[in-house]
């Protein structure tokens, strides 16, 4: 009898955690399909596409989406490349201070990159290159490297150096060898490096509300943000149909990778004993 | 983690393999060159110039945005006796106790602990909805708890209340909306943790008489404690530099209620463009980060990952 109260009251608790971590939700998901939506979450039978309709154009929806791609996407490629090429040697190589660079690299991911913000933007202003999306690429790019370099590496320690012997008989160089043997054989870990980079620059606000000048460079993060920051003049059903849209990638994208990050998280307290 | 990192070098004694060129310092430096280069100039750079404009008097506008000069610790001795400063602090202190260590820890804790021998269903249910919230783009996150909050939001609606929560308890807000955001990590370190603790270990405590109280005190968490320390260091390290969901919920007020260090920060750097005293703000963030860091990297056992 106490085993079965025990089970209904685990089983209460998590119906409750659920419904608690639902709650906050459930407005953005009514409030996108209600006609003339205000933030009442009032459950109604009214059902409407209008507010996807009234958002789904060039300034609102398209061109800071088309942004967000090109943002993430440079910053995921970049990211791949660079660590990618920076992993092989770490990973084929007995170099005297591996260990020391390995530690610095985990080190830096922990530092916070919302200080960094300040010199950053000290910086880009001195150097003219405040308001320019490349620029801004490649310091996206080198603050996703130290995490990025450990991943791939840790996928490339999983293909055995045997496999690239063959390719060495043929007098293949560590090039050829990487980019022929090596990077297909760990395709999946190149993925998830690519969709980790590219989800997390999706959701990043501070950097290019920093960075960037005009609104016509601004990603999705900086625009949903200036839309619902002038609260009161809101169209609050068009808000939550723009958060779907906005979303909606970073979800699919996380769904396609989940699978992996499990192991990523017995990594992420890597520690056992 | 896995596997021990040395390549090992080709068995087969005599074999004509030969491995791709080992010329010196060009076989590392050549791949390695382009991530030592842009991590060298947009994260090494900016912090040591970083340290550099901390102690000047920096600003955008104004005079001293052509020749900024130095000023010795004036920016620190300014620091540490602004009310704002400090509050803002103290408040970033509430904001990563409340809401990192207690709230995403323990709630995280406590669901992968509940989520063990339910069935599949069950734990993807659950796994889904608080992942979910972890998933969502900050400022996506912002817009659901503002109107959960507003007061006629989901909250009061549910409860029969009518309170502005966002300004009469901003504090509480904020906190309860980061562990919503932020429990997912925690939950997922500890299911990771628990999978690996030996079934025998916990039946062995039971069959002795122990009870499930006892089993998770004296026998579960001593066997996580490495990971429980070192879930504590990642969250508190996310939660110390957390910008963008206090901004849009709150943007630090009313007032200055719930304007934490990286808020105050931006304020001094972004608005007012004292770039010099924003970096001293940061330098403190910076040197805070990083204490946490080291203590990190102590904790987890680097021999399985170098």
């Amino acid at each position: 009898m106490t085993r079965l109260a025990a089970r209904g009251a685990a089983w209460l608790s998590l119906l409750l955690i659920t419904l608690a971590f639902a709650g906050p939700f459930l407005w953005v998901l009514i409030a996108s399909v209600q006609p003339g939506a205000n933030l009442a979450a009032k459950p109604t039978f009214a059902f409407s596409l209008d507010n996807f309709r009234a958002v789904l154009n060039w300034e609102t929806v398209f061109l800071p989406l088309i942004n967000s791609i090109v943002i993430s996407g440079a910053t995921a490629v970049l990211t791949v490349i660079v660590s990618g090429l920076a992993a092989y040697p770490l990973s084929r190589y007995q170099l005297r201070y591996r260990r020391h660079f390995m530690l610095t690299l985990l080190f830096t991911t922990g530092l916070p990159v919302t200080a960094i913000m300040v010199p950053v933007y000290a910086m880009f202003f001195r150097f003219n290159l405040y308001g320019s999306v490349p620029a801004m690429v490649l310091f996206l790019a080198a603050s996703s490297l130290p995490f990025s370099i450990w991943m791939m590496k840790t996928f490339m320690d999983g293909v055995p150096v045997s496999l690239e012997e063959a390719a060495w008989v043929d007098g293949a160089g560590w090039v050829r060898s990487l980019t022929s043997v090596v990077g297909p054989l760990m395709a999946p870990g190149i993925a998830v490096v690519a969709i980790f980079v590219f989800v997390g620059q999706w959701g990043n606000f501070f950097a290019p509300f920093v960075l960037l000048d005009s609104p016509e460079k601004q990603p999705a993060a900086v625009t949903i943000f200036t839309f619902f920051s002038q609260h009161g003049q809101v169209a609050y059903g068009e808000l939550a149909a723009f958060s779907i849209l906005y979303t909606t990638p970073a979800v699919v994208l996380y769904v396609a990778v989940n699978k992996y990050l499990a192991s990523s998280f017995s990594f992420a307290g890597s520690v056992k004993g | 983690m896995t596997v021990t990192t040395t390549a090992p070098s080709p068995r087969v004694t005599g074999s004509p393999v030969r491995r791709p060129s080992r010329r010196g310092v060009l076989r590392w430096l050549v791949p390695l060159g382009p991530a030592l280069l842009l991590m060298a100039i947009f994260m090494a750079g900016p912090i040591l110039w970083n340290v550099y404009i901390a102690f000047t008097n920096e600003t955008l506008t104004g005079s001293a945005s052509v020749n900024s000069q130095f000023v010795g610790v004036a920016n620190f001795v300014r620091l540490f006796g602004d009310a704002n400063f400090l509050n803002s602090f103290a408040l970033t202190f509430v904001f990563v106790i409340g809401s990192a260590v207690i709230g995403q820890n323990t709630l995280g804790l406590i669901i992968a602990l509940l989520q063990r021998g339910r069935g599949r269903v069950t734990r993807s249910v659950v796994n889904g909805v608080v992942i979910a919230a972890w998933v969502v783009p900050e400022v996506v996150a912002a817009v659901c708890w503002f109107s959960f909050l507003a007061e006629e939001g989901t909250l009061n609606t549910v409860l029969g209340l009518s309170q502005e929560w966002l300004y009469t308890a901003p504090m509480v807000a904020v906190v309860l909306a980061n562990i919503w955001r932020g429990t997912a990590f925690s939950m997922l370190v500890y299911s990771a943790a628990l999978s690996e603790v030996p079934a025998d270990l916990v039946e062995a405590a039971a069959v002795d008489g122990a009870g499930p109280w006892r089993r998770l005190l004296h026998v579960t968490l001593p066997l996580i404690r490495r990971s429980i320390m070192a879930n504590l260091m990642l969250i508190t390290l996310q939660t110390l530099a957390s910008f963008g969901l206090i901004y849009a919920l709150t943007g630090g007020g009313p007032g200055t209620a719930s304007q934490t260090t990286p808020l105050y920060m931006y304020e001094q750097a972004f608005r007012y463009f004292e770039i010099g005293y924003g970096s001293a703000i940061a330098l403190v963030m910076l040197v805070i980060g990083a204490l946490f860091s080291l203590v990190y990297l102590r904790l987890i056992k680097v021999e399985d990952v170098a």
